[in-house]
């Protein structure tokens, strides 16, 4: 790695300064995420950093039920980049099941109980 | 490579703790099934020289598991990959058997979830890319892989609740099954929804419960009193750990387990009698279905759909009512193998079908992570 950080600590670093980080690979020059030491797809070590575009859509999706007293339903989905990497993230915005698989978001950092966290919105939402 | 199939049989299957074991822990309920599994086979637990065991409330389960036993094996594995691990270990049971490891294998579990905490008790810590969104665990996983099946080939609710009106028919001829009264689609479909699109019924159930069984060489599996259920293939695939890094949520890693182990064994879906699946959720069930060669992709809702796979249907699926309906105590693995094992036998608990010959226990663990396929057969197919 070019950076003293490990790769979870410089990702999460990131996301502190309101960057989204993505890992690359300088070998295959494809995307990977999580991050890690080595590129899953290859195996080389030769690793660099490239901001997200935050452009994506949603490529599968559930709602939580929970009871309203305890903050009601909320939305968990894996949300697909147009890197070709997916995580999993929550789409802010709209109603839980209004949320559907193929949903353009646009995906920013946020906060989730103070931690900073990858969150979306719907695409081309305020 | 060494030719295995065939080379291990199980000799005796037991269980204990179903439903409520109010007043049991973990390790008594474990300790039962494995008492009761040496009694089918005629043996003593002194004769036990090799473990295979893992649970849900330590780090080192299979060394206390031993301990609770009072044997001191001379061979153990307690790899840990979910629910599937008890399929796994028919693997290394019958490798570490045909090496001379060890004689009598003991593979076994028990837990007591349902009457200490009502819930799935796991000693796995939150994923470190998915924990903060709070997922539910396991359920959120399965629900992400039911939707994109729904998206991607129109598969119905109804669809997924025909899996769990089929588990309760079966359920309901089985005495040893938890929940037998009478369930219809539209029950399922009305019931509380839990993470879109399952709703508790979709869910398996949370019981106590433990089982066991006892493994040997197949030239010593004559020598003793029930007739020898051999272990003709098994084979394992992982893919993942967190669901997030499931590359294809409508494609489990049974597709190749399921492969391997028909290979090894010799035969295709079609010669097979029964088939025993770890239908945690019931999308479960259409996605090893599917990945296991016995419908197409994407065919699986149609597949299960309309008492297909009910009794009478065409193709006799989790004839114990499975951990939908039967018994759910955290990991389910092991009743795949022990269903299997008395179907072959003929003395299920529940509808014993008739000449079943070969069967198929398949194992999950984690989320859709570990898919472990074996096939097991009777004295006609070794």
């Amino acid at each position: 790695m070019v950076n003293e950080l490990g790769p979870d600590a410089y990702f999460r670093q990131g996301l502190a300064n309101g960057e989204i980080n993505l890992p690359k690979c300088r070998d295959c020059d494809r995307f990977h995420f999580f991050p890690r030491v080595h590129c899953p797809h290859c195996g080389s070590i030769k690793l660099t950093w490239q901001p997200a575009s935050g452009k994506g859509e949603v490529h599968t999706t559930t709602t939580v039920r929970r009871r309203p007293e305890s903050g009601g339903d909320y939305n968990v989905c894996m949300i697909e980049l147009t890197e070709g990497v997916r995580m999993m993230s929550r789409v802010d915005g709209i109603l839980p099941v209004e949320v559907k698989i193929g949903l353009a978001i646009t995906a920013f950092v946020g906060e989730i109980n103070g931690t900073p966290a990858v969150l979306c919105k719907p695409a081309g939402a305020e | 490579m060494t030719d295995l199939r065939g080379k291990s049989a199980i000799v005796g299957v037991g269980h204990a703790g179903f439903g409520e074991a109010h007043g049991q822990s973990a390790y008594d309920i474990m300790a039962q099934s494995s008492l009761a599994a040496l009694s089918d086979a005629g043996l003593n637990l002194s004769d036990v020289d090799g473990l295979f065991c893992t649970m849900m409330e330590d780090s080192m389960p299979a060394l206390m598991a031993a301990e609770y036993l009072g044997i001191t094996p001379r061979y153990i594995d307690g790899t840990m990959t979910g629910g599937s691990s008890f399929v796994n270990y028919l693997t290394s049971a019958t490798m570490a058997l045909e090496a001379g490891l060890c004689d009598v294998a003991l593979i076994c579990y028990g837990s007591n979830q349902r009457t200490a905490s009502g819930k799935l008790v796991t000693a796995s810590k939150l994923p470190p890319y998915e924990g903060l969104y709070s997922p539910r665990y396991p359920i959120s996983g399965y629900a992400l892989a039911a939707a994109r099946h729904m998206y991607e080939y129109g598969t119905t609710r109804e669809n997924l609740a025909d899996v769990a009106v089929a588990a309760r028919a079966w359920a309901s001829h089985n005495p040893e099954a938890f929940m037998r009264d009478a369930l219809t689609r539209e029950d399922v479909l009305a019931s509380r929804m839990v993470g879109d699109p399952l709703t508790k019924l979709d869910c398996c159930l949370v019981t106590d419960g433990g089982g066991a069984i006892v493994l040997v060489r197949a030239d010593r599996a004559k020598d003793f009193p029930n007739a020898p259920v051999y272990v003709l293939g098994a084979a394992a695939e992982s893919s993942h750990r967190q669901i997030s890094q499931m590359k294809d949520y409508t494609t489990t890693a049974a597709r190749e387990s399921g492969k391997r182990a028909f290979a090894m064994a010799g035969v295709t879906p079609a010669d097979i009698d029964v088939v025993e699946l770890y239908d945690a959720f019931t999308i479960n069930t259409i996605l090893f279905l599917e990945d296991l060669g016995f419908c197409e992709k994407g065919e699986g809702g149609a597949f299960v759909s309309n008492g297909n796979i009910a009794p009478g249907g065409s193709l006799a699926v989790n004839t114990n009512g499975g951990g939908l309906s039967c018994v759910h105590p955290g990991m389910y693995g092991i009743f795949t193998i022990i269903e299997a094992a008395r179907q072959i036998r003929g003395d299920a608990p529940g509808l014993q079908l008739d000449g079943v010959e070969l069967a198929v226990a398949h194992g999950n663990g984690g989320v859709l992570s570990s898919q472990v396929t074996a096939i097991l057969g009777g004295a006609s197919t070794v």
